[in-house]
């Protein structure tokens, strides 16, 4: 069976035919996020047919694949749960919601949990100072998360109930999430961004 | 306080519809460039004396003016959206709440440098952001903002959003550049710059979100209105992003030339907890940590780098009296050791050794020779990197190595961190994995 079905290598020509003629080698990354879509990490094969689809080499692809941390090139959990710890999210308690979010998850987390639930990564900085401490489940934002809150969190994805992110809908496990990555989703509504609440914007 | 330029529209939730944009003033901007010649509009960006706003500073209309007409090539415009120096959040929201906003910036750039194929580069972490900006790039679309012939001018212009993956460096101009053409993030040899050789070998320009939000309105207002606002050599106004150790994190948008007082202390609400506050950076953790005493510095440019840091990206991490700078400045090279690309060796070698040292003298482990090794370190990595990376990673350590040196000393005098509550080490104990050059990786 291969990685990428024929309706995915459709969606992959429509990514690819976005670029400028003979530069279609722009699409590896979109691709490699539909390869992830497919399989829930990129293996061996989805390398291989990323390749033979944009006419490269599967050792050029995997260079590429290598370099970038949201491109799993391991097995990988259903959900990946990402705790920030740099310097403005430690400042108000991310190395205590990791090690919280660690706690609950189990051994092997870093990897993959052993029901195949849950990846926890420990992130670097998210781009979301102001709603320190931040956690993403499956790049979905979450504001100012306590450790107590980010067990809830985990608890709520068990039982297949995921919170409402604090910027739009839950955006599905991290297959669903790759896929829009690639940019193969139609582009969906954008709900207005949250009401300007701590944020300032100057007086 | 003067009136806010680029988020004047945040505060009203429908401004992501093109609707309401269109209705609070939304693309006349471009109606005006359309009815210009591309050159025009770049005198007119460079009369407003922008410059731009990803760190470096440089005159936005004076880059565009550097693209060559006559390659024969095509040229290319990319918006870098790889929003990544820890504490910066403004091209976010910039994007989040006025999505059209940047999206009018990029089209009348796009039209003054004569591009056809414009590209947003965005971090993939910012997936939100991705979906608002898909939605409204499709809104533009239908109302004939984008596509063939623009509002009956004949101008063509398409844009393609593309997500990165998770790499910092690609914030760097060059490194986006090869992550683009489907190449790993490491950053090319300059010259040639970019605006003669950039993407596809073509002349390209690669202008920050904040940078291109600000251009529809000195279209509309002109370049001199603009130029009136702030410093002469910093016009226009800078979202500040205050985070850490303050009572309001958010982004904060002022007049360049406010004293940092003000945006710390009265719009982000002061310290936590009625605290003292220990150091602030002026522009994110690539630039020199500032102390109390800078306050009173105003944000633009110049004033910052006589006050010996950098404007960067306008991001202030601010840290209080209970928090350890040896412990921050661990955390940060940590970063920066997990970022580098690892094409260059200052960089690559650097950010690693550097890390073990602050690793022992936060567990308690350091050594009189320690300090000396840093700065020893501090001084074989600055501007021997291939990119400014390594720059970056030396900023946290010279700047705490010359404020916070008593902190760096209680540590190795105490064998323990003196802002925890851990026990000292014995004295027997060294670090379990000396520094050798048997490398572990």
């Amino acid at each position: 069976m291969p990685v990428l079905t024929p309706e995915l290598v459709e969606v992959a020509e429509r990514i690819v035919a976005r670029y400028p003629k003979g530069r279609e080698r722009s699409a590896i990354l979109p691709l490699l996020y539909l390869a992830q879509s497919a399989e829930g990490h990129v293996s061996r094969e989805g390398l291989r047919e990323v390749a033979e689809l944009l006419g490269v080499t599967t050792a050029e692809v995997e260079a590429v694949a290598t370099f970038y941390t949201m491109i799993r090139l391991r097995p990988t959990g259903r959900h990946v749960v990402s705790v920030c710890t740099n310097l403005a999210c430690a400042l108000r308690g991310g190395e205590d919601v990791h090690a919280r979010a660690r706690e609950a998850l189990g051994p092997g987390c870093e990897e993959v949990t052993e029901d195949g639930m849950f990846t926890l990564r420990e992130e670097e900085c998210l781009g979301a100072c102001d709603a320190a401490p931040l956690v993403q489940v499956n790049s979905a934002s979450y504001d100012r998360v306590t450790p107590e809150r980010v067990v809830e969190m985990i608890d709520a994805i068990r039982r297949g109930d995921p919170p409402r992110p604090s910027h739009g809908t839950f955006p599905g496990d991290f297959r669903q999430v790759s896929r829009i990555l690639a940019g193969a989703e139609a582009a969906r509504p954008a709900e207005p961004a949250e009401p300007a609440e701590p944020t300032g914007a100057g007086e | 306080m003067t009136e806010r330029i680029i988020t004047a529209r945040w505060d009203e939730p429908d401004t992501v519809w093109v609707d309401r944009y269109l209705e609070t003033g939304g693309y006349e901007g471009l109606r005006r460039a359309l009815s210009m010649t591309p050159a025009e509009v770049i005198e007119e960006v460079k009369a407003s004396g922008l410059r731009g706003r990803g760190g470096a500073g440089f005159p936005t209309g004076v880059k565009w003016s550097f693209v060559p007409q006559d390659t024969g090539r095509p040229t290319y415009l990319v918006a870098n959206f790889d929003e990544s120096e820890p504490g910066t959040f403004n091209n976010r929201e910039l994007v989040e709440r006025d999505p059209h906003q940047f999206l009018e910036g990029v089209i009348i750039a796009s039209y003054a440098v004569r591009c056809h194929t414009a590209f947003i580069y965005i971090r993939g972490e910012f997936l939100w952001p991705g979906q608002v900006l898909d939605r409204t790039i499709a809104e533009a679309y239908e109302r004939g903002f984008l596509g063939t012939d623009i509002l009956g001018s004949g101008y063509d212009l398409d844009v393609v959003l593309h997500r990165g993956a998770g790499a910092y460096i690609c914030g760097e101009e060059t490194a986006l550049l090869e992550s683009l053409e489907g190449r790993r993030g490491q950053p090319r040899q300059r010259p040639p710059f970019p605006a003669v050789v950039g993407l596809y070998g073509c002349p390209t320009v690669i202008n920050n979100v904040e940078t291109l939000a600000n251009v529809p309105h000195i279209l509309v207002r002109g370049g001199g209105w603009y130029a009136s606002i702030g410093p002469e050599k910093s016009p226009g106004t800078k979202i500040f992003s205050v985070s850490g150790k303050v009572n309001r994190p958010g982004n904060y948008e002022v007049p360049m030339g406010t004293p940092a007082r003000v945006v710390i202390e009265e719009l982000a609400g002061g310290v936590l907890d009625g605290k003292r506050l220990k150091a602030w950076t002026p522009g994110g953790s690539s630039t020199p940590f500032l102390m109390a005493e800078h306050l009173d510095t105003p944000l633009d440019f110049e004033s910052i780098a006589a006050a010996g840091s950098m404007l960067g990206t306008g991001a202030m991490i601010v840290t209080d009296e209970r928090d350890c700078m040896v412990e921050a400045t661990r955390r940060l090279l940590g970063f920066y050791a997990d970022e580098s690309c690892g094409k260059c060796t200052p960089c690559r070698e650097g950010t690693w050794w550097a890390l073990r040292v602050l690793e022992r003298l936060e567990n308690g482990l350091g050594r009189e020779e320690d300090l000396p090794l840093l700065e020893d370190l501090c001084e074989n990595m600055l501007f021997r990197g291939f990119c400014p990376l390594v720059d970056g990673a030396v900023s946290p350590m010279s700047s705490t190595l010359k404020f916070f040196r008593d902190e760096y000393e209680a540590h190795i005098r105490e064998r323990r961190c003196p802002f925890t509550d851990r026990p000292p080490m014995p004295a027997a104990a060294d670090d379990p994995e000396p520094l050798t050059s048997e490398v572990p990786r």
